[in-house]
Protein backbone atom coordinates (compact mmCIF):
# COMPACT_ATOMS: atom_id res chain seq x y z
CA UNK A 1 0.00 0.00 0.00
CA UNK A 2 1.77 3.18 -0.81
CA UNK A 3 1.52 5.45 1.62
CA UNK A 4 1.08 8.68 0.32
CA UNK A 5 -0.33 10.77 2.63
CA UNK A 6 3.01 10.21 5.15
CA UNK A 7 3.44 13.13 7.58
CA UNK A 8 5.60 15.21 6.17
CA UNK A 9 7.94 14.98 8.86
CA UNK A 10 8.54 11.68 8.24
CA UNK A 11 10.62 12.38 5.26
CA UNK A 12 13.69 14.58 4.75
CA UNK A 13 12.74 17.56 2.84
CA UNK A 14 10.07 15.95 0.47
CA UNK A 15 9.44 18.73 -1.65
CA UNK A 16 12.89 18.97 -2.11
CA UNK A 17 14.38 16.88 -5.15
CA UNK A 18 17.07 14.36 -3.66
CA UNK A 19 20.73 14.84 -3.96
CA UNK A 20 21.72 12.44 -6.36
CA UNK A 21 25.63 12.15 -6.57
CA UNK A 22 26.36 12.42 -10.10
CA UNK A 23 26.96 8.93 -10.81
CA UNK A 24 26.68 8.27 -15.05
CA UNK A 25 24.16 5.98 -15.52
CA UNK A 26 22.42 5.58 -12.60
CA UNK A 27 19.98 8.34 -11.01
CA UNK A 28 17.77 8.99 -8.65
CA UNK A 29 13.70 7.64 -8.66
CA UNK A 30 11.21 10.79 -8.56
CA UNK A 31 10.38 12.03 -5.24
CA UNK A 32 7.15 10.47 -4.96
CA UNK A 33 8.35 6.97 -5.23
CA UNK A 34 11.02 7.47 -2.58
CA UNK A 35 8.33 8.42 -0.36
CA UNK A 36 6.68 5.01 -0.77
CA UNK A 37 10.63 3.28 0.00
CA UNK A 38 9.86 4.25 3.30
CA UNK A 39 13.36 4.65 3.61
CA UNK A 40 14.85 7.94 4.84
CA UNK A 41 18.35 7.91 3.38
CA UNK A 42 18.25 9.34 0.30
CA UNK A 43 21.11 7.13 -1.03
CA UNK A 44 19.88 3.87 -0.43
CA UNK A 45 18.24 3.31 -3.87
CA UNK A 46 21.17 4.40 -5.87
CA UNK A 47 22.97 1.63 -4.36
CA UNK A 48 20.53 -1.22 -4.94
CA UNK A 49 20.10 0.10 -8.30
CA UNK A 50 21.44 -2.37 -11.05
CA UNK A 51 24.42 -0.63 -12.93
CA UNK A 52 23.04 -1.12 -16.47
CA UNK A 53 19.54 0.72 -16.00
CA UNK A 54 18.98 3.53 -13.29
CA UNK A 55 16.65 2.66 -10.67
CA UNK A 56 14.17 0.43 -11.50
CA UNK A 57 10.72 1.21 -9.55
CA UNK A 58 7.40 0.42 -9.52
CA UNK A 59 4.22 1.66 -11.77
CA UNK A 60 0.62 2.03 -9.92
CA UNK A 61 -0.21 -1.43 -11.28
CA UNK A 62 3.18 -2.97 -10.02
CA UNK A 63 5.12 -2.55 -13.19
CA UNK A 64 8.57 -2.38 -13.91
CA UNK A 65 9.85 1.05 -14.47
CA UNK A 66 12.74 2.45 -15.45
CA UNK A 67 15.12 5.31 -16.87
CA UNK A 68 17.27 4.09 -20.17
CA UNK A 69 19.07 5.44 -22.57
CA UNK A 70 17.99 5.76 -25.93
CA UNK A 71 20.64 2.61 -26.45
CA UNK A 72 18.93 0.98 -23.74
CA UNK A 73 15.89 1.19 -24.77
CA UNK A 74 16.74 0.02 -28.38
CA UNK A 75 18.06 -3.03 -26.63
CA UNK A 76 15.96 -4.20 -24.38
CA UNK A 77 12.50 -3.60 -27.15
CA UNK A 78 15.11 -5.74 -29.24
CA UNK A 79 15.13 -8.11 -26.65
CA UNK A 80 11.44 -8.52 -25.88
CA UNK A 81 10.82 -8.64 -29.84
CA UNK A 82 12.69 -11.51 -30.09
CA UNK A 83 10.62 -13.21 -27.34
CA UNK A 84 7.84 -12.70 -29.96
CA UNK A 85 9.52 -14.41 -33.06
CA UNK A 86 8.31 -17.81 -32.75
CA UNK A 87 4.94 -16.50 -33.42
CA UNK A 88 6.12 -15.34 -37.00
CA UNK A 89 5.71 -19.16 -37.43
CA UNK A 90 1.95 -18.86 -38.00
CA UNK A 91 2.65 -17.20 -40.88
CA UNK A 92 3.20 -20.34 -43.01
CA UNK A 93 -0.46 -20.55 -42.76
CA UNK A 94 -0.45 -17.40 -45.23
CA UNK A 95 2.22 -19.61 -47.66
CA UNK A 96 0.17 -21.24 -50.37
CA UNK A 97 2.14 -24.40 -50.65
CA UNK A 98 2.57 -24.74 -46.74
CA UNK A 99 -1.39 -23.89 -46.01
CA UNK A 100 -3.25 -27.13 -46.96
CA UNK A 101 -0.56 -29.13 -45.13
CA UNK A 102 -0.86 -27.27 -42.40
CA UNK A 103 -4.85 -27.41 -42.32
CA UNK A 104 -4.22 -31.34 -42.70
CA UNK A 105 -2.09 -31.50 -40.16
CA UNK A 106 -4.78 -29.26 -37.59
CA UNK A 107 -7.77 -31.29 -39.40
CA UNK A 108 -5.80 -34.59 -38.50
CA UNK A 109 -4.73 -33.49 -34.75
CA UNK A 110 -9.04 -31.89 -33.92
CA UNK A 111 -9.81 -36.04 -35.45
CA UNK A 112 -7.10 -37.85 -32.95
CA UNK A 113 -8.75 -35.49 -30.10
CA UNK A 114 -12.10 -36.71 -31.15
CA UNK A 115 -11.12 -40.22 -30.90
CA UNK A 116 -9.59 -39.37 -27.72
CA UNK A 117 -12.50 -37.66 -25.86
CA UNK A 118 -14.93 -40.34 -27.23
CA UNK A 119 -16.36 -42.65 -24.69
CA UNK A 120 -16.92 -45.65 -25.80
CA UNK A 121 -19.51 -46.63 -23.38
CA UNK A 122 -21.33 -42.83 -23.35
CA UNK A 123 -24.54 -42.84 -25.41
CA UNK A 124 -26.13 -40.11 -27.41
CA UNK A 125 -28.63 -38.76 -26.07
CA UNK A 126 -32.07 -40.77 -27.16
CA UNK A 127 -35.38 -38.56 -27.61
CA UNK A 128 -39.06 -39.33 -27.12
CA UNK A 129 -41.83 -39.90 -29.65
CA UNK A 130 -42.86 -36.34 -29.17
CA UNK A 131 -39.24 -35.20 -30.21
CA UNK A 132 -39.52 -36.80 -33.11
CA UNK A 133 -39.59 -34.94 -36.38
CA UNK A 134 -42.24 -36.20 -38.38
CA UNK A 135 -41.15 -38.12 -41.40
CA UNK A 136 -42.10 -35.91 -44.07
CA UNK A 137 -40.22 -33.15 -42.17
CA UNK A 138 -36.57 -35.46 -42.31
CA UNK A 139 -34.79 -34.45 -45.23
CA UNK A 140 -33.68 -36.69 -48.03
CA UNK A 141 -29.38 -35.33 -48.66
CA UNK A 142 -27.83 -36.78 -51.42
CA UNK A 143 -24.51 -36.26 -53.17
CA UNK A 144 -24.73 -36.68 -56.89
CA UNK A 145 -27.04 -39.72 -57.28
CA UNK A 146 -30.92 -39.15 -55.82
CA UNK A 147 -31.30 -43.32 -56.59
CA UNK A 148 -29.24 -45.74 -57.74
CA UNK A 149 -31.81 -48.09 -58.39
CA UNK A 150 -31.24 -50.65 -56.15
CA UNK A 151 -33.00 -54.59 -56.95
CA UNK A 152 -34.27 -54.99 -53.83
CA UNK A 153 -35.94 -58.35 -54.35
CA UNK A 154 -31.87 -59.37 -55.34
CA UNK A 155 -30.03 -57.64 -52.90
CA UNK A 156 -27.65 -58.80 -50.27
CA UNK A 157 -24.76 -57.47 -48.55
CA UNK A 158 -20.95 -58.26 -49.53
CA UNK A 159 -19.30 -59.14 -46.53
CA UNK A 160 -14.67 -59.38 -47.00
CA UNK A 161 -12.07 -58.84 -45.32
CA UNK A 162 -11.04 -59.74 -41.69
CA UNK A 163 -14.32 -62.39 -41.02
CA UNK A 164 -14.51 -66.17 -40.22
CA UNK A 165 -17.76 -65.78 -42.23
CA UNK A 166 -17.05 -63.86 -45.16
CA UNK A 167 -20.04 -64.01 -47.88
CA UNK A 168 -23.51 -62.41 -49.53
CA UNK A 169 -25.99 -62.12 -46.92
CA UNK A 170 -29.36 -61.31 -47.26
CA UNK A 171 -31.70 -59.00 -45.57
CA UNK A 172 -33.79 -61.41 -43.75
CA UNK A 173 -30.57 -63.08 -42.38
CA UNK A 174 -29.24 -59.41 -41.24
CA UNK A 175 -32.91 -58.85 -39.75
CA UNK A 176 -33.02 -62.49 -37.91
CA UNK A 177 -30.57 -60.76 -35.33
CA UNK A 178 -32.39 -58.47 -32.94
CA UNK A 179 -33.64 -54.90 -33.74
CA UNK A 180 -32.94 -52.06 -31.77
CA UNK A 181 -35.09 -48.93 -32.44
CA UNK A 182 -34.01 -45.53 -31.52
CA UNK A 183 -34.93 -41.83 -31.11
CA UNK A 184 -31.93 -40.09 -32.45
CA UNK A 185 -30.12 -36.62 -33.46
CA UNK A 186 -29.00 -37.03 -37.09
CA UNK A 187 -26.42 -34.02 -37.44
CA UNK A 188 -25.10 -32.99 -41.10
CA UNK A 189 -21.75 -31.02 -41.22
CA UNK A 190 -23.80 -27.83 -42.86
CA UNK A 191 -25.12 -27.09 -38.98
CA UNK A 192 -29.15 -28.54 -39.30
CA UNK A 193 -29.93 -30.99 -37.58
CA UNK A 194 -32.96 -33.41 -36.92
CA UNK A 195 -34.33 -36.35 -34.91
CA UNK A 196 -35.71 -39.31 -36.25
CA UNK A 197 -36.55 -42.84 -35.73
CA UNK A 198 -34.53 -45.47 -36.50
CA UNK A 199 -34.32 -49.64 -36.47
CA UNK A 200 -31.82 -51.85 -37.18
CA UNK A 201 -29.13 -54.52 -36.39
CA UNK A 202 -26.60 -53.46 -33.96
CA UNK A 203 -23.72 -53.13 -36.38
CA UNK A 204 -21.48 -55.19 -33.02
CA UNK A 205 -23.78 -57.85 -33.19
CA UNK A 206 -23.78 -58.45 -36.98
CA UNK A 207 -20.04 -58.35 -37.03
CA UNK A 208 -19.93 -61.03 -33.47
CA UNK A 209 -21.91 -62.86 -35.55
CA UNK A 210 -20.22 -62.85 -38.76
CA UNK A 211 -16.74 -63.70 -36.57
CA UNK A 212 -15.15 -60.52 -37.56
CA UNK A 213 -11.95 -59.88 -35.95
CA UNK A 214 -13.26 -57.01 -33.68
CA UNK A 215 -9.47 -55.78 -33.23
CA UNK A 216 -9.37 -54.98 -36.46
CA UNK A 217 -9.25 -50.86 -37.08
CA UNK A 218 -12.08 -50.07 -39.71
CA UNK A 219 -15.27 -51.27 -41.52
CA UNK A 220 -14.92 -49.59 -44.82
CA UNK A 221 -18.35 -49.46 -46.95
CA UNK A 222 -19.20 -49.03 -50.44
CA UNK A 223 -22.39 -48.28 -51.72
CA UNK A 224 -25.06 -49.00 -55.10
CA UNK A 225 -24.48 -45.38 -55.42
CA UNK A 226 -20.46 -45.05 -55.68
CA UNK A 227 -20.24 -43.57 -52.37
CA UNK A 228 -17.83 -45.75 -49.94
CA UNK A 229 -17.16 -44.68 -46.35
CA UNK A 230 -14.47 -45.98 -43.75
CA UNK A 231 -15.44 -45.99 -40.00
CA UNK A 232 -13.20 -46.26 -37.23
CA UNK A 233 -13.70 -50.17 -35.05
CA UNK A 234 -14.72 -48.34 -32.07
CA UNK A 235 -17.42 -46.66 -33.28
CA UNK A 236 -18.91 -49.48 -35.07
CA UNK A 237 -18.41 -51.35 -32.05
CA UNK A 238 -20.87 -48.55 -29.91
CA UNK A 239 -24.11 -49.89 -28.50
CA UNK A 240 -26.18 -46.81 -30.69
CA UNK A 241 -24.62 -48.07 -34.24
CA UNK A 242 -27.45 -49.50 -36.45
CA UNK A 243 -27.28 -51.28 -39.68
CA UNK A 244 -30.81 -49.14 -40.46
CA UNK A 245 -33.35 -51.23 -42.33
CA UNK A 246 -36.39 -49.17 -41.21
CA UNK A 247 -37.32 -45.82 -40.13
CA UNK A 248 -40.54 -44.67 -38.68
CA UNK A 249 -41.14 -48.28 -38.05
CA UNK A 250 -41.29 -48.42 -42.33
CA UNK A 251 -39.15 -50.53 -44.16
CA UNK A 252 -36.05 -47.86 -45.27
CA UNK A 253 -37.59 -46.31 -48.80
CA UNK A 254 -35.47 -45.17 -51.63
CA UNK A 255 -34.53 -41.64 -50.63
CA UNK A 256 -33.19 -42.78 -47.31
CA UNK A 257 -30.65 -45.37 -48.65
CA UNK A 258 -33.17 -48.75 -49.34
CA UNK A 259 -32.46 -51.31 -48.11
CA UNK A 260 -29.76 -51.00 -45.68
CA UNK A 261 -27.34 -47.98 -44.71
CA UNK A 262 -25.57 -46.91 -41.25
CA UNK A 263 -26.96 -45.14 -38.49
CA UNK A 264 -24.45 -43.54 -35.97
CA UNK A 265 -25.40 -40.98 -33.79
CA UNK A 266 -22.08 -40.40 -32.55
CA UNK A 267 -21.31 -39.72 -36.11
CA UNK A 268 -22.29 -36.88 -38.76
CA UNK A 269 -24.47 -37.30 -41.29
CA UNK A 270 -22.01 -37.43 -44.47
CA UNK A 271 -20.16 -40.80 -42.33
CA UNK A 272 -23.75 -42.47 -42.35
CA UNK A 273 -23.33 -44.08 -46.02
CA UNK A 274 -27.22 -45.42 -47.53
CA UNK A 275 -27.71 -48.11 -50.02
CA UNK A 276 -24.98 -50.28 -48.71
CA UNK A 277 -23.38 -53.33 -50.67
CA UNK A 278 -20.11 -54.24 -49.45
CA UNK A 279 -18.50 -54.34 -45.94
CA UNK A 280 -14.95 -54.91 -45.43
CA UNK A 281 -13.28 -55.26 -42.13
CA UNK A 282 -9.49 -54.01 -42.48
CA UNK A 283 -6.77 -52.75 -40.70
CA UNK A 284 -5.60 -50.67 -43.90
CA UNK A 285 -7.43 -48.01 -46.25
CA UNK A 286 -7.07 -47.77 -49.35
CA UNK A 287 -5.09 -44.70 -49.89
CA UNK A 288 -7.17 -41.79 -51.52
CA UNK A 289 -9.92 -43.77 -50.55
CA UNK A 290 -10.87 -42.43 -46.66
CA UNK A 291 -14.73 -41.57 -47.66
CA UNK A 292 -16.41 -39.85 -50.55
CA UNK A 293 -16.22 -36.22 -48.78
CA UNK A 294 -13.25 -36.79 -46.78
CA UNK A 295 -11.16 -37.32 -49.85
CA UNK A 296 -12.00 -33.85 -50.22
CA UNK A 297 -11.30 -32.76 -47.83
CA UNK A 298 -13.86 -33.03 -44.64
CA UNK A 299 -12.71 -34.92 -41.80
CA UNK A 300 -12.25 -38.29 -41.27
CA UNK A 301 -13.70 -39.11 -37.66
CA UNK A 302 -16.72 -37.24 -38.54
CA UNK A 303 -17.51 -38.01 -34.47
CA UNK A 304 -20.39 -36.04 -32.24
CA UNK B 1 10.19 13.65 -23.23
CA UNK B 2 7.33 14.08 -21.22
CA UNK B 3 9.10 13.13 -18.01
CA UNK B 4 10.98 16.52 -18.00
CA UNK B 5 13.61 17.67 -15.82
CA UNK B 6 11.11 19.57 -13.48
CA UNK B 7 9.57 16.43 -12.13
CA UNK B 8 12.26 14.46 -11.86
CA UNK B 9 14.95 17.14 -10.91
CA UNK B 10 17.86 14.40 -10.67
CA UNK B 11 17.08 12.38 -14.26
CA UNK B 12 19.37 13.25 -16.70
CA UNK B 13 18.21 14.73 -19.53
CA UNK B 14 19.23 11.88 -22.32
CA UNK B 15 17.19 9.04 -20.52
CA UNK B 16 13.69 7.84 -21.51
CA UNK B 17 11.39 6.67 -19.24
CA UNK B 18 9.68 3.26 -20.08
CA UNK B 19 7.37 1.06 -17.97
CA UNK B 20 7.12 -2.81 -18.60
CA UNK B 21 3.40 -3.36 -19.17
CA UNK B 22 2.71 -6.29 -20.84
CA UNK B 23 4.95 -9.33 -20.22
CA UNK B 24 5.62 -11.22 -23.07
CA UNK B 25 3.09 -14.48 -22.18
CA UNK B 26 0.67 -11.48 -22.46
CA UNK B 27 1.38 -10.01 -25.64
CA UNK B 28 2.11 -13.82 -27.21
CA UNK B 29 -1.75 -14.63 -26.12
CA UNK B 30 -2.78 -11.17 -27.63
CA UNK B 31 -1.34 -11.44 -30.90
CA UNK B 32 -1.77 -15.39 -31.35
CA UNK B 33 -5.65 -14.42 -29.95
CA UNK B 34 -5.70 -11.89 -32.69
CA UNK B 35 -4.91 -14.05 -35.42
CA UNK B 36 -7.11 -17.47 -34.37
CA UNK B 37 -10.47 -14.70 -33.96
CA UNK B 38 -9.62 -13.45 -37.35
CA UNK B 39 -9.88 -16.84 -38.46
CA UNK B 40 -12.05 -18.43 -36.90
CA UNK B 41 -14.68 -15.52 -37.72
CA UNK B 42 -14.29 -15.53 -41.00
CA UNK B 43 -14.29 -19.43 -41.35
CA UNK B 44 -17.15 -19.38 -39.03
CA UNK B 45 -19.43 -17.24 -41.40
CA UNK B 46 -18.43 -19.76 -44.27
CA UNK B 47 -19.41 -22.73 -42.23
CA UNK B 48 -22.80 -20.33 -41.48
CA UNK B 49 -23.07 -19.94 -45.26
CA UNK B 50 -23.83 -23.79 -45.43
CA UNK B 51 -26.93 -23.55 -43.64
CA UNK B 52 -27.63 -20.26 -42.52
CA UNK B 53 -30.60 -20.47 -40.04
CA UNK B 54 -31.53 -21.23 -36.64
CA UNK B 55 -34.48 -23.22 -37.33
CA UNK B 56 -35.02 -26.52 -39.16
CA UNK B 57 -34.05 -28.02 -42.10
CA UNK B 58 -37.63 -27.97 -44.03
CA UNK B 59 -38.85 -25.61 -44.03
CA UNK B 60 -35.52 -23.74 -44.05
CA UNK B 61 -35.50 -20.24 -43.25
CA UNK B 62 -32.45 -18.50 -44.19
CA UNK B 63 -31.81 -15.76 -41.35
CA UNK B 64 -28.83 -14.04 -42.87
CA UNK B 65 -26.38 -15.48 -46.00
CA UNK B 66 -22.71 -14.12 -45.44
CA UNK B 67 -21.39 -13.08 -48.24
CA UNK B 68 -18.91 -14.52 -49.82
CA UNK B 69 -15.71 -11.70 -49.62
CA UNK B 70 -15.86 -11.66 -45.83
CA UNK B 71 -15.32 -15.55 -45.54
CA UNK B 72 -12.32 -17.65 -45.08
CA UNK B 73 -11.96 -21.42 -46.79
CA UNK B 74 -13.78 -20.80 -49.88
CA UNK B 75 -16.38 -23.73 -49.12
CA UNK B 76 -17.62 -26.01 -45.96
CA UNK B 77 -14.69 -27.97 -45.65
CA UNK B 78 -11.94 -25.60 -46.67
CA UNK B 79 -13.61 -23.25 -43.85
CA UNK B 80 -13.75 -26.50 -40.73
CA UNK B 81 -10.41 -27.06 -41.47
CA UNK B 82 -9.63 -23.76 -40.61
CA UNK B 83 -11.58 -23.80 -37.98
CA UNK B 84 -10.24 -26.96 -36.49
CA UNK B 85 -7.00 -26.08 -36.73
CA UNK B 86 -7.35 -22.65 -35.24
CA UNK B 87 -9.80 -23.23 -32.45
CA UNK B 88 -7.08 -24.96 -30.91
CA UNK B 89 -5.02 -21.77 -31.13
CA UNK B 90 -7.99 -19.47 -29.77
CA UNK B 91 -8.29 -21.66 -26.92
CA UNK B 92 -4.98 -22.62 -26.08
CA UNK B 93 -3.80 -18.55 -26.20
CA UNK B 94 -6.92 -17.47 -24.06
CA UNK B 95 -5.77 -20.77 -21.57
CA UNK B 96 -2.39 -18.59 -21.57
CA UNK B 97 -3.37 -15.61 -20.80
CA UNK B 98 -6.10 -16.41 -18.36
CA UNK B 99 -3.97 -18.81 -16.29
CA UNK B 100 -1.28 -16.52 -16.29
CA UNK B 101 -3.32 -13.46 -15.06
CA UNK B 102 -4.62 -15.76 -12.07
CA UNK B 103 -1.21 -17.04 -11.01
CA UNK B 104 0.49 -13.48 -11.16
CA UNK B 105 -2.76 -11.65 -9.48
CA UNK B 106 -2.66 -9.44 -12.69
CA UNK B 107 -6.43 -9.75 -13.09
CA UNK B 108 -7.39 -7.70 -10.67
CA UNK B 109 -6.07 -5.01 -12.38
CA UNK B 110 -8.41 -5.90 -15.20
CA UNK B 111 -10.96 -7.92 -13.97
CA UNK B 112 -14.56 -5.61 -14.31
CA UNK B 113 -16.07 -5.74 -11.08
CA UNK B 114 -19.46 -4.58 -9.39
CA UNK B 115 -17.54 -1.42 -8.26
CA UNK B 116 -16.67 -0.74 -11.75
CA UNK B 117 -19.98 -0.48 -12.72
CA UNK B 118 -20.78 3.03 -12.20
CA UNK B 119 -17.14 4.83 -13.59
CA UNK B 120 -18.38 2.97 -17.00
CA UNK B 121 -20.63 5.47 -18.29
CA UNK B 122 -18.67 8.87 -17.33
CA UNK B 123 -15.61 6.94 -19.36
CA UNK B 124 -18.28 5.82 -22.52
CA UNK B 125 -19.65 9.87 -22.93
CA UNK B 126 -15.76 10.86 -22.44
CA UNK B 127 -14.83 8.56 -25.68
CA UNK B 128 -18.19 8.92 -27.87
CA UNK B 129 -19.66 12.12 -26.89
CA UNK B 130 -16.42 13.87 -26.05
CA UNK B 131 -17.43 14.60 -22.34
CA UNK B 132 -14.16 15.42 -19.60
CA UNK B 133 -11.82 12.65 -19.06
CA UNK B 134 -12.55 11.07 -15.66
CA UNK B 135 -9.38 10.72 -13.01
CA UNK B 136 -8.42 7.55 -13.52
CA UNK B 137 -6.03 6.08 -10.48
CA UNK B 138 -5.82 2.58 -11.99
CA UNK B 139 -4.00 1.05 -13.91
CA UNK B 140 -7.16 0.51 -16.99
CA UNK B 141 -10.63 2.77 -16.17
CA UNK B 142 -14.15 0.86 -15.93
CA UNK B 143 -14.78 0.70 -19.75
CA UNK B 144 -11.30 -0.64 -20.38
CA UNK B 145 -12.14 -3.44 -17.84
CA UNK B 146 -15.78 -4.00 -18.76
CA UNK B 147 -14.20 -4.22 -22.76
CA UNK B 148 -11.18 -6.60 -21.68
CA UNK B 149 -13.43 -8.65 -19.37
CA UNK B 150 -16.13 -8.88 -22.23
CA UNK B 151 -13.34 -10.86 -24.84
CA UNK B 152 -12.76 -13.24 -21.64
CA UNK B 153 -16.21 -14.00 -21.21
CA UNK B 154 -16.76 -14.43 -24.99
CA UNK B 155 -14.10 -16.28 -25.62
CA UNK B 156 -15.54 -18.46 -22.88
CA UNK B 157 -18.79 -18.70 -24.91
CA UNK B 158 -17.15 -19.40 -28.23
CA UNK B 159 -15.56 -22.12 -26.33
CA UNK B 160 -17.88 -23.87 -24.76
CA UNK B 161 -20.96 -23.41 -27.06
CA UNK B 162 -18.40 -24.44 -29.66
CA UNK B 163 -17.71 -27.67 -27.73
CA UNK B 164 -21.31 -28.59 -27.76
CA UNK B 165 -21.65 -27.79 -31.46
CA UNK B 166 -18.53 -29.93 -32.28
CA UNK B 167 -19.03 -32.82 -30.23
CA UNK B 168 -22.85 -32.57 -28.99
CA UNK B 169 -22.82 -36.63 -28.19
CA UNK B 170 -20.27 -36.33 -25.81
CA UNK B 171 -21.03 -33.03 -24.29
CA UNK B 172 -24.50 -33.38 -24.08
CA UNK B 173 -25.21 -32.36 -20.37
CA UNK B 174 -23.15 -29.04 -21.47
CA UNK B 175 -26.22 -28.36 -23.93
CA UNK B 176 -28.62 -28.13 -21.35
CA UNK B 177 -27.90 -25.04 -19.17
CA UNK B 178 -27.54 -23.29 -22.57
CA UNK B 179 -30.96 -24.48 -23.88
CA UNK B 180 -29.94 -27.43 -25.80
CA UNK B 181 -28.29 -27.96 -28.63
CA UNK B 182 -30.52 -25.19 -31.28
CA UNK B 183 -29.30 -23.12 -28.56
CA UNK B 184 -26.16 -23.79 -28.54
CA UNK B 185 -25.90 -22.50 -31.98
CA UNK B 186 -27.44 -19.20 -31.61
CA UNK B 187 -25.07 -18.49 -28.60
CA UNK B 188 -21.66 -19.56 -30.45
CA UNK B 189 -23.07 -16.56 -32.96
CA UNK B 190 -24.11 -14.09 -30.41
CA UNK B 191 -20.40 -14.94 -28.90
CA UNK B 192 -18.83 -14.18 -32.48
CA UNK B 193 -21.07 -10.69 -32.70
CA UNK B 194 -19.28 -10.01 -29.22
CA UNK B 195 -16.11 -10.14 -30.94
CA UNK B 196 -17.01 -8.13 -33.77
CA UNK B 197 -18.62 -5.68 -31.36
CA UNK B 198 -15.47 -5.38 -29.50
CA UNK B 199 -12.58 -5.50 -32.22
CA UNK B 200 -13.53 -2.01 -34.15
CA UNK B 201 -13.77 -0.16 -30.75
CA UNK B 202 -10.37 -1.50 -29.74
CA UNK B 203 -8.41 -1.05 -33.03
CA UNK B 204 -9.93 2.72 -32.84
CA UNK B 205 -8.34 3.28 -29.77
CA UNK B 206 -5.38 1.45 -30.67
CA UNK B 207 -5.48 4.44 -33.68
CA UNK B 208 -6.22 7.31 -31.28
CA UNK B 209 -3.56 6.24 -28.83
CA UNK B 210 -0.66 5.99 -31.16
CA UNK B 211 2.48 4.28 -31.89
CA UNK B 212 4.19 4.20 -28.74
CA UNK B 213 1.06 2.94 -27.27
CA UNK B 214 0.58 -0.13 -30.08
CA UNK B 215 4.38 -0.51 -29.41
CA UNK B 216 4.42 -1.67 -26.13
CA UNK B 217 1.89 -4.65 -27.31
CA UNK B 218 4.84 -5.61 -28.98
CA UNK B 219 8.02 -4.57 -26.74
CA UNK B 220 6.17 -4.93 -23.66
CA UNK B 221 8.00 -1.53 -23.14
CA UNK B 222 5.70 1.75 -23.15
CA UNK B 223 7.44 4.86 -23.13
CA UNK B 224 6.93 7.87 -20.75
CA UNK B 225 3.74 6.19 -19.72
CA UNK B 226 1.17 8.95 -19.41
CA UNK B 227 0.60 7.34 -15.58
CA UNK B 228 3.89 8.62 -14.85
CA UNK B 229 3.60 12.55 -15.84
Amino acid sequence: MADEQQPAEDLPEPAQPKEIAPESEIKGPPQSLVADSETPNAEEPKQEAPAAYSSARSGPAGEEVRDVTSRERGRINRRELLKLVPLIAIGAFAIPQLQEPLLMDGLGFSDWASGKLFGRHRLAQTFSDNDVVPFRRFPYNYYDVVDPEVDLDRWTLTVEGLVKRPGDYKLQQIQALSKVVQNTRHVCVEGWDVIGNFGGTRASDFLRWLGADLTARYLEVECADQYYESIDMATVLHPQTLFCYEMYGKPLDRGHGAPLRLQMPIKLGYKQAKYLDTIRVTNVLKGGKRGYWEDQGYDWYGGL
Amino acid sequence: MATSATVVGSKKPDTITVAYEHPWVVRGAHWLNAVAVFVLITSGLRIFRAFPSFGPKIPQRNFWVPPPGITLGGWLAGALQWHFTFMWIFAGSGLMYVVYQIVTGHWRQVLFMPRDIKGVWPMARHYFLFGKKPVVEAAYNPLQKLAYTSTIFFGAMSFLTGLVLYKPAQFWWLAWPMGGFHFARIWHFVAMCGFVAFIPGHLIMVLLHGWNNFYSMMTGWKRDPEYLN
